[in-house]
């Protein structure tokens, strides 16, 4: 491969006309957010510049399915027997801010085992580790957006935060859609969580509507009969709008 | 919609791949190096961010729908644009990538060759976005539409990625403090 970089290939059509994202507003957290400390050095100071859209932006990685294995979408199987804890179905759609599902996107999760516990050498949680549980997971969207883990229920877990904090039990999500400006890390919450109220990281979302998008329904329907709890949740990206010269 | 929370300290166990940090495998023709550290507003190093990279290929082009003019027959419709790479206990990161192309846009301008790059770390609830511009791009840069858009030349400063001895660049990235790295409202 050289490096060969012609201004010819600019040549090849007439007008660029691209896409143009929504950019939401109030919508995720302050980077400046006291109640939960690890932000007091970490946030920029100086205002965030505005970044047109252009094709840097309206492009981005589209991962694909050689990045999965058969067991990735269930936690469950990864190891020589089964984890510890309550099994769980979890199912939803990735869809834009439009309505529209996301196809043959990409997700990652990671969570902690029923007992609370990451798989990490950085965790100091003293609660037991499962040989049985690693607590990662990839899935790809299908053609209607959908996506589906089969997991175990995480467990909450103490962090240095403040006196006696807790994180309520939560799954980590990473998602690309199909731009750069669609990607999107975030948590799935549990409903009925008591500790909900009191954690600075989900109450850092300022919107209660919006905060009450972050977690699951339980459903019945998804439940299967002597087996596991079934959990629905749909991601919603940013939308597109029409096709603007900017 | 659905809001961001924070990466927290153990994406490690899940986002970092083996050849992440690859964009294209080293020891490619024209490949470049990238390396910096990341920092918090104290000056100490962060050694809990992930970096992410996306970009236009040499050619200037997208292997993506949305870009209309497509990927060029036959060049370099494998190239992956895209990196990622956690940083290492001394808050250090490394992308072997290939230096994109310039870009045209909508109004007419031109793009300088650049590289989105996206931040995440525990005590940051949504990423940040900057961008790593070319130091050998004088020309180039000192027309790019958003560099322009950054009056302050300090500021601008922060974008630009600095060459070492060893022909690595290096762009370290400042999230707070005096030397606080530009970052975009995306």
């Amino acid at each position: 491969m050289t490096a060969e970089v012609s201004t010819t290939a600019f040549t090849g059509t007439g007008e660029l006309v691209l896409p143009s994202y929504e950019r939401p507003s109030g919508l995720h957290p302050p980077l400046d957010f006291a109640g939960y400390r690890s932000t007091v050095l970490r946030h920029p100071k100086r205002p965030l510049v505005l970044l047109p859209h252009r094709l840097t932006e309206v492009t981005g990685p589209l991962l694909g399915a050689d990045l999965i294995t058969a067991t990735d979408s269930d936690l469950t199987m990864q190891h020589a027997g089964e984890p510890q804890g309550q099994r769980i179905i979890l199912a939803g759609r990735v869809l834009d801010s439009d309505g529209r599902p996301v196809p043959d996107t990409l997700i990652e999760i990671w969570q902690t085992n029923a007992a609370g516990r990451y798989r990490h050498s950085r965790e100091h949680h003293p609660a037991p580790l499962d040989p049985n549980f690693s607590g990662i997971g990839r899935a790809i969207t299908d053609a209607a957006g959908r996506y589906r883990f089969i997991t175990i229920e995480p467990g909450a877990y103490p962090w240095g935060n403040h006196h006696n904090a807790w994180r309520p039990a939560h799954i980590h999500f990473s998602l690309f859609g199909r731009a750069f400006t669609q990607r999107l890390v975030t948590q799935m919450y549990f409903p009925g969580d008591p500790l909900l109220p009191l954690d600075p990281i989900f109450n850092s979302v300022p919107d209660e509507k919006a905060r009450q998008r972050m977690i699951a329904d339980f459903s019945m329907d998804l439940t299967q009969p002597e087996w596991a709890l079934g959990y629905t949740w749909d991601i919603v990206l940013r939308g597109r709008g029409a096709a603007v010269f900017e | 919609m659905t809001p961001s929370q924070t990466v927290g300290p153990f994406f490690a166990m899940r986002l970092p791949w083996p050849d992440g940090p690859f964009v294209v495998a080293d020891g490619t023709p024209g490949a470049i190096t990238i390396v910096g550290r990341m920092y918090d507003g104290a000056g100490n190093v962060i050694p809990d961010g992930l970096v992410e990279t996306w970009q236009a290929g040499p050619d200037g082009r997208f292997a993506h729908p949305d870009d209309p003019r497509g990927a060029t027959p036959g060049g370099y419709y494998a190239f992956r644009g895209f990196g990622r790479c956690p940083t290492a206990p001394d808050g250090s990161y490394r992308i072997v990538t290939l230096k994109p192309g310039p870009l045209p846009t909508p109004d007419g301008a031109i793009e300088a060759p650049h590289l989105d790059v996206s931040v995440f770390a525990r005590g940051l609830l949504d990423r940040v976005v900057t961008r790593l511009y070319f130091p050998d791009e004088q020309t180039a840069n000192a027309v790019d539409p958003v560099l322009c858009s950054i009056s302050e030349p300090a500021r601008r400063a922060t974008l630009i990625a600095v060459p070492e001895p060893e022909g690595e660049l290096r762009f370290d990235i400042w999230l707070q403090g005096e030397r606080e790295t530009v970052f975009f409202d995306v």
